[in-house]
């Protein structure tokens, strides 16, 4: 045997292992309890992601160092501060370009049945491009056109059949905002629950839509620094130099401004809520298996006390039960949760991945769920007096 | 030579204030190093209470109880937990553990010695097995062998260690005359082989010629000491 021939010192095989295969039966009831919690966990954060994938995808793709919004916030587009303040980000120091940037919600008809829903804009300066999608820079020039957008392919298509009339050449106008404006190019972003699709449309066709006192409105300034430009030292800047009432943002704040408002959301709460049932779901099954396990071998714990073992090396065993049974269940748990979570991306259309971190954060809750069942259960070892053994 | 076990105006009581039962009564015993001695006496009348009190299985309440050179009562319950495991044991019932082999279970004892590696403790159980008779069996589990082939794997586990003390209670109960005196006989042999003292509780009558002593109880007193070819008639 290969293994023979290493010069590992061969060890004592733990007595938890021995223990937990003895009872096959129990075993496996342990395990595919542990599966079943981990499967629950999985999915409520698979629903979770399902439904909130997506809600960075803007602030995410856009291409600059330092964002400007209104103080009051709670999510890219929410409130807006006067444009004027955007050229007087431009003169501070280390700042190299601060452009304009709209996002906003606007009527929109369905041209296939007349039906009035919503679609959000997303309105830029193309002479000024803020963002990091090659599709929008590559097609500036169209956007510049007077009543005309670009489409995002990927939004609901309770918006109509955009992008198939499009593909095959048909011009229908479309009333956006009470005026009609024609598709002259698509890209791709995405939508979720929350925003059915998104348009992207030049700043002066916004103030065709929207009417002047709107387009003063910016929803964000995109700001560039200068190479060298200590970060710090330029939003510290900005703080200073604009009013009160505007923020200075990193892109990773912008984006986390994003999700911590989402994660508010009740349909988040609920998912939360389902990822702690199945974690207690998860320490009941643990703990059962180990008290019943406990109490069985009461005597033999006794025994083990009276030639000399110590508390707490019984104590080990007991979390050394918990610690293998946790690692054994997670692998059949995670496996049954990706082949969900395809299933669930097939019938929802938006990617349901299974995340590193996700992953393993559920294992680590699922250790945690291990020994804490553990500790409660190994309450009854003390129980266990080597006196009853004689 | 000091002795090994040293009992001088031991009481034992169960139960607090005016509830307490007073269960051993003034119990003074000295045992000799290589000695063994039978206790007898009627049901109830504090054996198993006085053997786990020597085992430390339990506090010791009053009077002196010293056991291989340390003193039980008022020891703490680190110093309990490191003389148990230089005691052996052997119950009545054989209290081993069934998820583990013969050899398994002898190696439980064996693997709180300090300084011993793996090969040998394997070695060390492998011989005592076979010197119980059962080196054809060290892969069994306890569920697979009979009562008097557990009970010998218990005695090998309460001997494996060279204890200088063996504490048994009623080890002979669970088996017929037959395998009961084999036992026994076991126990005698390999104490004479590794100088080691017992003392052995037990009701019958066809084993007391093993003994040097054999001591009788009553009511939680010591009331008499006999030579066995005395009690034997
Ligand atoms: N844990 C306990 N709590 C209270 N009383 C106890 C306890 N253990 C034993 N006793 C009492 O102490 C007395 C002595 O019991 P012990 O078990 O020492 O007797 P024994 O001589 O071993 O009897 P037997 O031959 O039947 O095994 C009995 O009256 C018993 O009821
Ligand atoms: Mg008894």
């Amino acid at each position: 045997m290969v293994f023979g021939k290493l010069p590992l010192p061969r060890r004592e095989k733990p007595l938890a292992w021995s223990q937990l295969s003895h009872q096959r039966m129990r075993l496996l009831v342990a395990l595919s309890g542990i599966s079943f919690a981990n499967i629950l966990i999985f999915m409520q954060l698979g629903f979770r992601s399902a439904m909130f994938s997506g809600t960075t995808n803007v602030p995410a793709s856009l291409d600059g160092d330092v964002f400007l919004i209104n103080k009051t916030s709670q999510f890219l587009g929410n409130e807006t501060f006067d444009k004027s303040q955007l050229y007087r980000a431009a003169a501070v120091p280390g700042v190299a370009t601060a452009r304009p940037f709209y996002y906003s919600p606007a009527s929109w008809v369905n041209p296939d049945n007349r039906k009035t829903t919503n679609i959000t804009v997303i309105a830029i300066n193309p002479a000024q491009p803020v963002m990091a999608v090659p599709a929008i820079n590559d097609q500036l020039a169209l956007v510049e056109q007077t009543d005309r957008m670009l489409f995002d392919v990927k939004s609901l298509p309770s918006l109509g059949a955009i992008t198939q009339a499009f593909t095959a050449g048909q011009d229908t106008p479309i009333e956006v905002q009470g005026r009609k404006m024609r598709v002259n190019g698509t890209f791709a972003l995405g939508s979720n629950i929350f925003k059915r699709g998104h348009i992207v449309i030049s700043d002066v066709n916004y103030l065709r839509l929207f009417g002047a006192t709107q387009a003063n409105q910016l929803h964000a300034g995109v700001l560039k620094l200068e190479p060298g430009a200590n970060i710090q030292t330029v939003m510290a800047e900005l703080e200073r130099t604009l009013p009160e009432e505007i923020s200075a943002l990193s892109h990773t704040e912008l984006i986390e401004l994003e999700q911590n408002y989402w994660a508010k959301e009740p349909a988040g709460i609920i998912f939360d809520f389902g990822t702690i049932m199945g974690f207690v779901v998860g320490v009941v099954i643990v703990y059962q298996v180990l008290y019943s396990d406990v109490n069985d071998h009461l005597s033999e714990y006794a025994t083990l006390k009276a030639i000399g073992y110590s508390d707490g090396q019984l104590l080990l065993v007991v979390f050394q039960e918990a610690t293998i049974l946790a690692v054994l269940g997670f692998m059949p748990g995670i496996l049954c949760s990706l082949g969900l979570y395809s299933v669930l991306s097939n019938l929802t259309g938006v990617a349901v991945l299974m995340r590193l971190g996700v992953g393993l954060q559920v294992f680590s809750m699922t250790l945690v769920m291990g020994v804490l069942s553990a500790a409660i259960a190994v309450r009854k070892l003390r129980s266990a007096d080597p006196a009853d053994v004689f | 030579m000091e002795p090994v076990v040293n009992i001088e105006g031991l009481h034992h009581a169960f139960g607090k204030g005016s509830l307490a039962k007073p269960v051993l009564i003034d119990i003074n015993l000295a045992i000799q190093p290589g000695e063994i001695v039978i206790l007898t006496g009627p049901s109830g009348s504090g054996k198993t209470t006085l053997l786990s009190l020597m085992g430390g299985l339990r506090s010791a309440q009053q009077g002196s109880l010293r056991i291989l050179g340390q003193e039980l009562t008022g020891a703490g319950k680190k110093q309990l937990v490191e003389l148990r495991s230089r005691i052996g044991y052997i119950f009545q019932a054989h209290n081993l553990l069934d998820c583990l082999t013969a050899q398994e279970n002898v190696r439980m004892a064996l693997r709180l010695q300090p300084g011993l590696s793996y090969d040998d403790r394997t070695t060390a159980a492998t011989a005592m097995l076979d010197a119980v008779g059962l080196g054809h069996r060290v892969n069994y589990r306890p569920d697979n062998l009979s009562g008097g082939q557990k009970q010998r794997v218990a005695i090998a586990r309460a001997l494996v260690t060279q204890p200088k003390l063996i504490l048994a209670d009623e080890p002979t109960a669970a088996l017929d005359s037959q395998s009961g005196r084999e036992v026994v006989q076991l126990m005698q042999r390999l104490a004479q082989e590794q100088n080691c003292t017992i003392l052995l509780v037990t009701h019958d009558n066809r084993i007391l010629d093993i003994a040097h002593r054999i001591i009788h109880m009553e009511d939680g007193r010591l009331v008499r000491t006999e030579s066995p070819t005395a009690a034997v008639v």
